[in-house]
């Protein structure tokens, strides 16, 4: 019976002894099974503890980004493996000018929304870190943006940017501001910037709750005495605020950067990449292609365009939280 | 704070304007701006019809908030529309993919915090980036996987590939708070003859309670929010999860019912605010986390 349930007499009144005669000479069968001796192994426990994840992500990561590549060197359809082609998958989308198009958008999208994130987030944590009545539950509010399902939020946004019932058209026609309508979505210049206003406004808030904690682990005294030495609070900004909180704001920003790269709820949603192609993302143009159309191997080319940037991205960003930690 | 008056005196004294201009100001914009696309939901979700397709010249009295709210809107959804498969389909999916990661988050990051074995250092930078894998990079490879799997339009095809992107981020979360747990504790259960893997569940998770319940909220809201998988791998109407089905059963054609769409945007994001409001502080705990490590 001792050898089925070895661990009731491990645990039990003589469980000290045990121990000290695991350590010292593993009183094998007659103590544990072979088992549970097998698992005390330190180097056999912590590989079966990764099993579950390394099986899981192997599956659904590993493999799918081998075939992917795979995929975006042949003909492959829907319920067709097509022919193997090389990389003119690559040199197709290389010369298309949607593509071209979704290229350069990205880029544009990723920086100004980057840029906009950062700076709202930083002063709305900086306005947040101060005693107020109400604090809890603004700073609790603050973060619907980022809780609430986004292609739910976004149609709020497509509700409002409605070409004929927009509720943003019809306050500043009434408060004087425009006499004709803003085309918010049905202008391709205009399109792409409402598409990265509602980007910053859903993920402002994660900047802004991150940099947050990392304020309060400033001390406020450096404050008080930078300013009896008589520094403004534009020079305690970036004297002591900024430099403090650099570490963060790198993590939080290359976070934020491959997202942002990658989106692709906010674009389908609001303007399906249209219109006339103007605001198309990697993502969304992949989706169009190899999903609505079918031509997997083209799509999966698309999307793997991004793979050299996010790769770069996390690079820096392994290099970055390495050198944190190690200093 | 407030007991410093020599410094503190100085920049109060005749400022009150500054803080208007630089505090109060500032601020009601940050929260008029990021709540009125909420406030905006919920008055189109019970404004009737006639109200709702005005055009944007027309007069009108009240044009934020309505004299006649009604509920047609909600029925709509409830009576026309599997509104309620959907949420139930994303609840359920939500939490199995939550319970999943958790488990293997809570073996991986304790493995990683823990214990030393060979690859340990590979296998840890491995998750990380993992991590960073954004689901646009791989769903189309995936969609095939899915359909080989013979797991196409089924919510396992959820299940199993949400754990992708939320694994990652529970390992990262727990291995954090893993490392803020003295040694000594599971030292002192093991010379009590415990075995590690006693100390681990018996002794160690048990601390680590508030990691896992910030994990879990976290992954949790992340599952209830996915869209592009959810999108892709599935395509009955009674499979879908809420977002997709508002997508793509509220539009016909190029008809967009924004009653009934606001309405199941206000439904369909509430039970992730409740979640939410109840767990403030582990959600940003887990959000801070997860950038942090």
């Amino acid at each position: 019976m001792s050898r089925a349930h070895p661990r009731p007499i491990a645990g039990g009144a003589g469980g000290a002894t045990e121990a000290a005669h695991l350590a010292t000479l593993p009183r094998d069968a007659t103590a544990m099974g072979p088992l549970a001796r097998l698992l005390e192994d330190e180097r056999v426990l912590g590989f079966l503890l990764l099993v579950p994840t390394v099986v899981l992500l192997g599956l659904f990561i590993a493999y799918p980004f081998v075939k992917g590549v795979w995929l975006s060197l042949t003909s492959a359809t829907v319920g067709n493996p097509g022919e193997f082609l090389g990389l003119s998958n690559y040199v197709k989308i290389w010369n298309d000018s949607i593509f071209q198009r979704a290229a350069y958008n990205t880029f544009v999208y990723t920086a100004i929304a980057t840029v906009g994130k950062l700076t709202l987030g930083m002063w709305l944590a900086i306005l947040l870190n101060r005693h107020f009545r109400g604090k809890r539950l603004v700073r609790a509010s603050m973060l619907l943006p980022f809780i609430v399902p986004t292609v739910l939020s976004t149609f709020a946004w497509k509700w409002m940017f409605d070409p004929t019932f927009s509720v943003l058209n019809w306050s500043l026609y009434h408060f004087g501001f425009i006499q004709t309508r803003i085309g918010w979505l049905t202008d391709p210049v205009m399109a792409l910037g409402s598409v990265i206003l509602v980007n910053i406004w859903r993920g402002m808030p994660f900047y802004a709750i991150t940099l947050l904690a990392g304020l309060q682990t400033v001390n406020p005294e450096l404050h008080e005495a930078a300013a009896l030495d008589g520094a403004t609070a534009w020079q305690r900004f970036w004297r002591i605020t900024w430099p403090l909180l650099l570490p963060v704001t790198m993590v939080v920003t290359l976070f934020s950067v491959i997202q942002t790269f990658a989106d692709f709820q906010l674009v389908y949603v609001l303007t399906g990449g249209g219109p006339a192609n103007a605001t198309h993302l990697f993502a969304t143009y992949a989706y169009q292609i190899g999903i609505n159309t079918g031509l997997l191997g083209e799509g999966a080319a698309v999307s793997l365009a991004m793979f050299p940037i996010l790769f770069i991205i996390v690079v820096i960003q392994l290099w970055y939280i390495r050198r944190v930690e190690g200093a | 704070m407030a007991g410093r008056a020599g410094s503190g005196a100085g920049m109060v004294e005749g400022a009150l304007w500054r803080k208007w201009v630089f505090f109060y100001v500032p601020l009601t914009f940050f929260v008029v701006g990021t709540l009125f696309p909420f406030y905006w939901m919920l008055v189109t979700a019970f404004r009737p019809d006639g109200e709702l397709y005005r055009p944007w010249r027309a007069v009108n009295n009240t044009p934020f908030w309505t004299t006649q709210p009604t509920v047609e809107h909600v029925l709509y959804l409830f009576t026309q529309t599997m509104f309620a498969t959907w949420l139930w389909n994303t609840m359920f999916i939500a939490i199995v993919s939550t319970m999943i990661s958790l488990f293997c988050g809570l073996l991986a990051g304790y493995a990683l915090a823990r214990l030393r074995f060979p690859l340990a250092g590979g296998l840890g930078t491995g998750i990380f980036v993992t991590y960073l894998v954004p689901p646009t990079l791989l769903f189309i490879p995936l969609a095939d996987i899915i359909r080989d799997f013979r797991l196409g339009d089924t919510p396992w095809s959820l299940i199993l590939t949400y754990p992708t992107f939320l694994i990652p981020f529970c390992t990262w979360l727990m291995m954090g708070y893993f490392k803020t747990i003295p040694k000594e504790l599971e030292e002192c259960a093991r010379i009590d003859g415990a075995s590690r893997l006693r100390a681990m569940v018996q002794i160690i998770f048990p601390i680590a309670t508030p990691g896992i319940l910030s994990a879990g909220i976290f992954a949790f809201t992340l599952s209830w929010n996915e869209f592009i998988y959810a999108l892709v791998f599935l395509s009955s109407p009674q499979q879908k999860t809420v977002p997709v089905g508002v997508v793509s059963e509220l539009i016909r054609g190029d008809v967009f019912f924004w009653g009934p769409l606001m309405a199941g945007a206000l439904l369909g994001s509430i039970p992730v605010a409740l979640i939410y409001s109840f767990f403030v502080e582990h959600y940003v705990a887990g959000l801070t986390g997860a950038v942090k490590g």
